[in-house]
């Protein structure tokens, strides 16, 4: 029986460099959805505050679904879906083909769609705490409908919408575990992998809950540090 | 009054109306709503065409036992999580440092990690104390896939639910203590006459969320070999590897997610009556 701090060292005695490179894999897909949630999420917000009507309603369909269904459903379905929808095209050209969808890149895409329909939501109560008055003041010196947003209601929108949003980061962080269910060797996957071989399940699981909680401190620090910056702008102007 | 009496004057000054006509907005409106239609047409004549009677008389039970298995785990651990939320929240708000800190962690722990994370914890890591569950009897329930993620999901949501609670207490102004306070009322009498009615107009719709977010994430459960609707829809992909599997489980899950939202806004009006002018 080999002792905890011998399975918790780097190198091929212990578990710590696989459980890193799970840390990595982790960080690393949760930075990679976040500017494609903000971005997807952002156009939805303008698209559900927008006067037309039908522009609303395709953004309300998309909120409703992504937020009803649970995230492991969401994650299969683009993981198989997308595998299959991709196998029946190239079958169409190459029928011994087959294809294998990128576990990374469907946990991607999943995640950013649950992420972006919540950010929606946040982006949307940030544009309605702006007067107005901010838009007129910038159409009335001369600015583009593009301009105001880039200018005069982007910079005060992220400022009110942080609080939000840094909320949704920690869930984003947390929701990356789900994709080790898809074979990603995130801190979960690995985790278990050295639960099975070694055989000291609580012991692991126990540390990789506690990298995340890691994390999600880390992260709340990093998020302190944003915020007090922001602030700093707002007292400055 | 006036307004009333010559609708020819309020004719006058209604501002004109918004130009019809094809605005590129509305042109990128109507095409997202056209692709939105299209995927659904497609979802329905995909369900339509790959509809097999035998298959669906195999395999439409266990969908059904896998709904009851969902909604049974979400009901028992969100009640238990009601119960075991009281004393945290009481914790959250102690003024003992001591108690105080605990709570503090408690809540910081379960919301800081993945349901997951902590489900695995439960199912796989309490294996590693057999001997010790053993002893005092409480391996055979820890065995139980279930049990296991009724366990992880009390503490989960209690944590969730703490919270909820100490906000709505919060939220009530400090008046209405005081205000019984002297009327020589009991504290605890406040608390259950006074402080919960309007704390629980406050609380509604967080508890409603956290309801949804139970039952989407009960999905997780799958995982872990227990056999709920995201259990019952793995194993039918595995047996049979049709596609549809998945767009059932979809179409039931937000079904669910759905009915509960409307309940949750009927209730809400339902109890803000009183509020509204």
């Amino acid at each position: 029986m080999q002792s905890v701090w011998t399975l918790l060292s780097w190198g091929p005695e212990g578990w710590l460099d696989e459980i890193a490179y799970g840390v990595f894999i982790t960080v690393s897909l949760a930075l990679a959805t976040l500017p494609l949630g903000l971005l997807i999420g952002f156009l939805i917000a303008v698209a559900k505050q927008s006067q037309e009507r039908s522009l609303k309603l395709a953004a309300d369909i998309y909120t409703t679904i992504f937020r009803g269904l649970p995230e492991l459903l969401t994650l299969f379905l683009v993981f198989y879906g997308a595998q299959i929808g991709i196998q029946q095209v190239v079958r169409f050209f190459n029928p011994t083909a087959s294809v294998e969808v990128n576990s990374f890149v469907s946990g991607m895409i999943a995640l950013g769609v649950v992420f972006s329909s919540y950010a929606s939501e946040v982006f949307l109560s940030a544009f309605r705490a702006i007067p107005r008055g901010q838009y007129e003041g910038g159409y009335a010196i001369g600015l583009s409908k593009f301009q105001t947003m880039r200018l005069v209601v982007l910079p005060q929108l992220v400022r009110i919408a942080l609080p939000g949003l840094a909320n949704l980061w920690l869930i984003l962080l947390k929701d990356t575990s789900l994709v080790s269910a898809i074979g990603l060797t995130d801190i979960l996957r690995q985790a278990g992998v050295a639960a099975r071989v070694t055989k000291q399940a609580f012991l692991f699981f126990g540390f990789a809950t506690l990298i995340y909680l890691a994390l999600a401190i880390l992260s709340s620090i990093g998020i302190g540090l944003i915020e007090r910056h922001v602030g700093k702008q707002e007292v400055q102007r | 009054m006036s307004a009333v009496d010559h609708p020819a004057a309020t004719e006058a000054l209604r501002p004109p109306p918004p130009p019809r006509g094809w605005p590129r907005e509305r042109v990128i409106g109507y095409i997202l709503v056209f692709l939105w239609a299209l995927a659904f047409v497609g979802l329905v004549a995909y369900l339509v065409s790959a509809w097999k009677p035998d298959m669906f008389w195999r395999y439409a039970p266990g969908y059904l036992s896998g709904v009851w298995v969902t909604i049974k785990l979400v009901a028992i651990s969100v009640m238990i999580g009601a119960l075991l939320s009281v004393p945290i929240a009481y914790g959250r708000m102690s003024r003992n440092p001591i108690i105080a800190t605990f709570a503090y962690a408690y809540v910081y722990f379960f919301r800081g990690t993945p349901l997951l994370a902590q489900a695995f914890l439960v199912y796989y890591g309490f294996g590693s104390f057999r001997p010790q569950l053993d002893a005092i009897g409480l391996w055979s329930f820890f065995r139980d896939a279930f049990n296991c993620a009724l366990f992880a999901f009390s503490l989960n949501t209690a944590a969730y639910q703490a919270e909820i609670l100490r906000g709505a207490i919060q939220s009530v102004p400090k008046g209405q203590w005081e205000g019984a306070e002297s009327l020589g009322i009991p504290r605890l009498l406040t608390l259950r006459k006074i402080i919960f009615p309007q704390a629980l107009i406050v609380a509604l719709r967080p508890y409603g969320n956290e309801l949804i977010l139970m039952v989407k994430g009960s999905a997780i459960v799958a995982i872990i070999t227990v056999y709920d609707l995201m259990g019952v829809t793995r194993l039918t992909y595995s047996r049979t590897f049709d596609f549809q599997a998945y767009l059932w489980a979809a179409i039931i899950y937000l079904l669910i997610v759905e009915t509960l939202r409307h309940a949750v806004d009927w209730v809400e009006e339902r109890i803000t009556r009183h509020l509204r002018r």
